[in-house]
């Protein structure tokens, strides 16, 4: 079958044209054709979240949107997260306190957590739950995942 | 297999008229959240997508005669940052915050959740008990449907080929009114409802119940209106006799069925509770909305 759409899209601030095909979802783009690996796919059906990304903003499970849909959006994955060498506070503390064990919820998660903390810079931990609930993790227990969390959101409060 | 299309149309006439010719099967495609997954297990393979999110009308929430026209695309999210909508109709809000997780609220849309036609959405019993109409529109005319006349039976709609739900009408709210939804999962989150009480009612100054909606979700191959159980409200002010009537008329309402989630004796048992606690929940909230 012939890729028939040409697309234009942004991905963490850089500018990307590609071809993909009307069934391809976002994931599937952002994993085949821009070879961006680092957002996973869990079950490609909406229930773990481990292919979260930001869509103009929102947060969005990139498995339920397709590629056509995203002409002209920006998008925000895991790879946009760290500034160079420079982790994220999200992903100091992850690694710090052991917010991950096998590492492929991880990046869905960091890009939840980091939409969280744009809208609340100080959630309690009720609310971190609530919102990383469509964040499965099979390793963790999700206790670590949440101190993780509340210590980098501390942190970005400069508390 | 034949290739899978996709339009993305900018006006709401070019989309009626895109999904009345198709000869294949085709989907609108708003929040995706079901479609999708459809797609991806197989259960439908249309030929041709129509995404609607293009279509400027239909991504508002406005102001319409004291009440609210939400626009079909409006996505969950953007229903629960609308600060007036929420104060106004906090049951049908409690319907859309409970539509999976913050991923799938950023996509789903209410007319998503009502055409998929599941008996266990969320949103669908406190947009009934409000007294939502859906505008639809399809290729030869423009109907003004109340919410409840949608579902037919599981996973079939009353709308025709070439038919898009435009938007729905949320009333003016009558004053000290309250409404309120509430499920019973296993989780309490990310799970489907085993059995689903939307209550929205009406007190006079006395506090008196004056009017009172009730449906039932989940415990029947369509969502129900319960005449019975608003007719347990209406009158009293809603104490304990009247919620006594209430969990009892909502329990003998359910025709649910046996399956994984819940056994008949469960639902039917779990519908009167949820009935009594949602009712309580709703008169709350109408004494604190004046
Ligand atoms: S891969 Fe998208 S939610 Fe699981
Ligand atoms: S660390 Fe393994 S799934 Fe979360």
């Amino acid at each position: 079958m012939s890729k028939k759409h040409h697309l234009a899209m942004n991905v963490n601030g850089d500018d990307y044209e590609f071809l993909c095909e009307t069934h391809q979802s976002l994931l599937d783009v952002l994993r085949d054709e821009l070879m961006l690996t680092g957002t996973k796919e869990g079950c490609a059906t909406g229930d773990c979240g481990a292919c979260s990304v930001t869509l103009d903003g929102r947060l969005a499970c990139s498995c339920l949107v397709l590629a056509v849909e995203c002409e002209g959006a920006k998008i925000g994955t895991i790879e946009g997260m760290a500034r160079g060498d420079v982790l994220h506070p999200l992903q100091r503390n992850f690694l710090e306190l052991n917010g991950l064990q096998c590492g492929i919820c991880t990046p869905g998660i960091l890009i939840a957590a980091r939409s969280l903390l744009e809208r609340n810079p100080d959630p309690s931990e009720t609310e971190i739950r609530y919102w990383l609930a469509g964040n499965l993790c099979r390793c963790t227990g999700y206790d670590k995942i949440i101190r993780s969390v509340q210590a980098a959101a501390k942190e970005m409060r400069g508390a | 297999m034949s290739e899978l299309r996709y339009e993305a149309p900018a006006s709401l006439k070019a989309a009626a008229a895109l999904l009345a010719k198709e000869k294949g099967l085709a989907k609108i495609l708003a929040g995706g959240t079901d479609v999708i997954v459809q797609m991806e297990t197989d259960l439908i393979e249309p030929e041709l997508l129509v995404d609607i999110k293009k279509i400027a009308v239909l991504r508002k929430i406005t102001a319409e005669k004291g009440g609210f026209r939400i626009g079909a695309a409006v996505s969950g999210m953007e229903m629960m940052e609308h600060a007036a909508l929420c104060k106004s109709w906090p049951g049908v809000l409690d319907g859309v915050k409970l539509i999976g997780s913050i991923q799938v609220k950023a996509r789903a849309t209410v007319a998503g959740n009502l055409c998929n036609g599941s008996p266990a959405a969320d949103s669908v019993p406190p947009m009934i008990t409000a007294g939502a109409v859906a505008r639809i529109v399809g290729p030869k005319k423009t109907r003004e449907v109340p919410v409840e006349e949608i579902p037919l039976s599981p996973g079939k709609t009353n709308l025709a080929k070439g038919e898009i739900i435009e938007s729905f009408f949320l009333p003016k709210r009558p004053k000290n009114s309250g409404d309120a939804y509430e499920r019973f999962t296993p989780r309490t989150e990310m799970d489907i409802a085993v059995v689903g009480v939307a209550i929205n009612l009406t007190l006079d100054a006395d506090g008196v119940c004056t009017a009172a909606r009730v449906c039932l979700g989940a415990v029947a191959p369509t969502v129900i209106v319960s005449k019975e159980c608003a007719a347990a409200l209406v009158g009293t002010k809603v104490d304990q006799a009247a919620l006594d009537k209430l969990a009892a008329a909502a329990s003998a309402a359910c025709r649910p069925i046996d399956d994984k989630r819940g056994t008949i004796e469960f639902r039917t048992k779990v519908a009167g509770v949820l009935a009594r606690r949602v009712a309580v929940k709703a008169l709350e909230r109408a004494r604190r909305i004046a």
